[in-house]
């Protein structure tokens, strides 16, 4: 167990080098950085000019290792555009992102879970069915427009939740809803398959032979098995969500953190779409890490490999 | 991830006459039998055509502006005429006409994008599962990197540098697609290297490049084409949601993601202009999965 965790701990730091360098380049692609901050009409002087004040004009390592120096000591820099600290952007955008996706994983979990097992105990039932239907609606809406649509029926129409913001709980109804239907079917078909699989071994068969009621051999005999590929699934759709939120927080007028890097990435606030990309790789690596270990605890096999 | 097995695999089928079926032949006896793919494949076939006879079929010109036409309603509305079946947008302009026209922006862009990406992600993964070792290694860091970007944000940040133009968009979605690639044709091609025909080949002294290209490859086509058809699939729901956010195709191009994001002020009245062209995202959606899923199932050994 531990070796697995410093075998894994030692490949997570290198690709955090890695991709702290994409992220640091990202925004310095088009090659001219300075002449995209200083707008359309600026004279060769001005874009001079803003290269120096943002220190633009050094070497590209010079300036990568500035960055990553001041952000190693917990200086992630400033917004260009608001001079607003980049860790209190985060620090107040991260919350209703990190709510939002909670809640969808919660949610995924609850629908996903008991009915990829039904669908796998009973194939070719309504229930079955029921499951491979959201399913194929789940990949197929358009996630901003089913956000609109819900906005238009129930907080419209009905008036039953409200539309935007995000004061309180109620406000987190309908991008919940928006996101987990995208992302459910992926653990509903996953849940589906692993329970019919585990299903035909033996070691069920043979729980079956022993005469255990029908409710022990699902939940305590398949489940067990059949949930290790669902806990990474899990864990990789809470990253996806965190990272991928643009659009349904558009949608909902929700600032975070989706909000603010979008806005940051339309004003070329590289800054700020540097750190997040960063920081937000960095959230998705400790994820799979801590799959990965929560994994090698429920099956011993994985960590011996 | 499941083992998937090739097209090599399938063992000569007999069939009650004793005709044996090569299997490609098998592939198209179970398409014909396989409502799904029947279903979603004539349904996209339907959107092309409209797409590539958008000129003749379009009943007015997309981008012409009326003022007086404005908001005019669809056929079920109260004042619906004939002339403009889904009704005008803001500018006056035919719903369904550009609709018509916006097909094409949907399917250029995400067959391109996948194709791309098809490209990209094959190279690599033939690259990694073929020789191993330590370019395998460098393979599989690549992709465990690209899992871990944001893709959206990355993907919004190359559009915002490099304007939205048609190949800009293009290769932004082709960075954000190609790992899938990668992973699939890797596990096959480390499949396929022990087999006794690129053993044979190697005997007979080919070159690794001509191994690679001329008797893996060919293996790989039925694994590329599923993960090309249900790629696409999600290349739409992605170009549809950066034209909503105004970093895809540009107005007045239209598209069906820009549609839904001008249609949205007026949401709460008319609420067709919205509903419409999503609509029409899902149902293409919808037709495209149903096909890579059938393809996927009349090309697998087993044919489910």
């Amino acid at each position: 167990m531990f070796q697995l965790f410093m075998r894994r701990a030692i490949v997570a730091v290198l690709m955090l080098a890695t991709v702290s360098v994409l992220a640091f380049s990202l925004l310095r692609l088009s090659g001219n950085l300075a002449a995209e901050l200083a707008g359309n009409n600026a004279t060769q002087e001005q874009i001079e000019e803003v290269a120096r004040s943002y220190g633009l004009d050094r070497p590209f390592v010079v300036q990568y290792f500035d960055w990553l120096g001041a952000a190693v000591r917990g200086d992630l820099g400033r917004s260009l555009f608001s001079g607003e600290p980049v860790a209190e952007i985060i620090a107040s955008g991260l919350p209703v992102t990190a709510r939002l996706a909670v809640f969808s994983v919660l949610l995924i979990m609850l629908i996903a879970i008991p009915l990829g097992v039904i669908a796998a105990t009973r194939p070719n039932s309504w229930a079955d069915r029921l499951t491979l239907t959201i399913a194929a609606f789940g990949q197929a809406i358009p996630n901003f427009w089913l956000g609109l649509m819900l906005i238009l029926v129930f907080g419209l129409y009905l008036g039953w939740t409200p539309i935007s913001g995000q004061s309180t709980w109620q406000h987190y109804i309908l991008p919940v809803i928006t996101v987990s239907l995208s992302s459910l079917p992926a653990t509903m078909r996953l849940t589906r398959a692993g329970m019919i699989d585990v299903l035909g071994s033996d070691y069920i068969r043979m729980a079956r032979a022993k005469g255990l009621p029908q409710r022990v051999v699902l939940y305590k005999h398949a489940l067990r098995n059949a949930i290790l590929p669902v806990v990474s699934v899990l864990m990789v759709t809470f990253g996806h969500i965190l990272s991928g939120t643009v659009v349904v927080e558009t949608v909902f007028s929700l600032n975070g953190l989706g909000y603010e890097v979008f806005n940051a990435i339309l004003r070329a606030d590289f800054p700020v779409v540097q750190t997040v990309v960063a920081f937000l790789s960095c959230v998705y690596m400790l994820l799979t890490l801590f799959s990965d270990l929560i994994n090698a605890k429920l099956d011993p096999r994985i960590a011996l490999n | 991830m499941t083992i998937q097995t090739t097209h090599a695999d399938v063992p000569s089928s007999t069939f009650s006459e004793g005709r044996t079926l090569s299997p490609a032949q098998l592939a198209w006896h179970r398409a014909c039998r396989h409502p799904g793919l029947i279903a979603g494949t004539s349904f996209i076939v339907l959107i092309a055509l409209l797409a590539i006879f958008a000129p003749v079929l379009a009943p007015h010109n997309p981008y012409a502006q009326e003022v007086s036409q404005q908001f005019l309603d669809p056929i079920w509305g109260e004042g619906g005429s004939w002339t403009h079946v889904f009704g005008t947008d803001a500018l006056g302009r035919d719903v369904l006409s550009r609709l018509i026209y916006g097909a094409r922006i949907s399917l250029t862009v995400a067959f391109l994008a996948a194709s791309a990406a098809a490209v990209i992600g094959t190279a690599i993964g033939m690259l990694g599962g073929y020789y191993g070792g330590r370019v395998d290694a460098v393979v599989m860091y690549m992709i465990t990197c690209k899992l871990a970007l944001p893709g959206l944000v990355v993907t919004l940040s190359l559009i915002s540098i490099f304007g939205s133009s048609m190949i800009v968009l293009v290769l932004a979605l082709a960075f954000l697609f190609w790992d899938r690639y990668a992973v699939i044709t890797r596990t096959v091609t480390m499949q396929l290297r022990a087999r006794e025909f690129v053993v044979a080949a190697q005997a007979l002294g080919y070159s690794k490049a001509r191994i690679i290209i001329s008797e893996i490859l060919p293996n790989l086509y039925s694994h590329i084409i599923v993960i090309l058809t249900l790629e696409m699939a999600i290349a739409i729901l992605v170009e549809a949601a950066l034209s909503f956010l105004g970093l895809g195709v540009q107005p007045p191009t239209p598209s069906w993601g820009n549609m839904v994001a001008e249609g949205r002020a007026e949401m709460l009245f008319l609420p067709h202009l919205v509903a419409i062209p999503g609509l029409a995202i899902f149902l293409l959606v919808i037709a495209i999965n149903l096909m890579g899923d059938g393809l996927r199932d009349v090309t697998s050994p087993d044919g489910r």
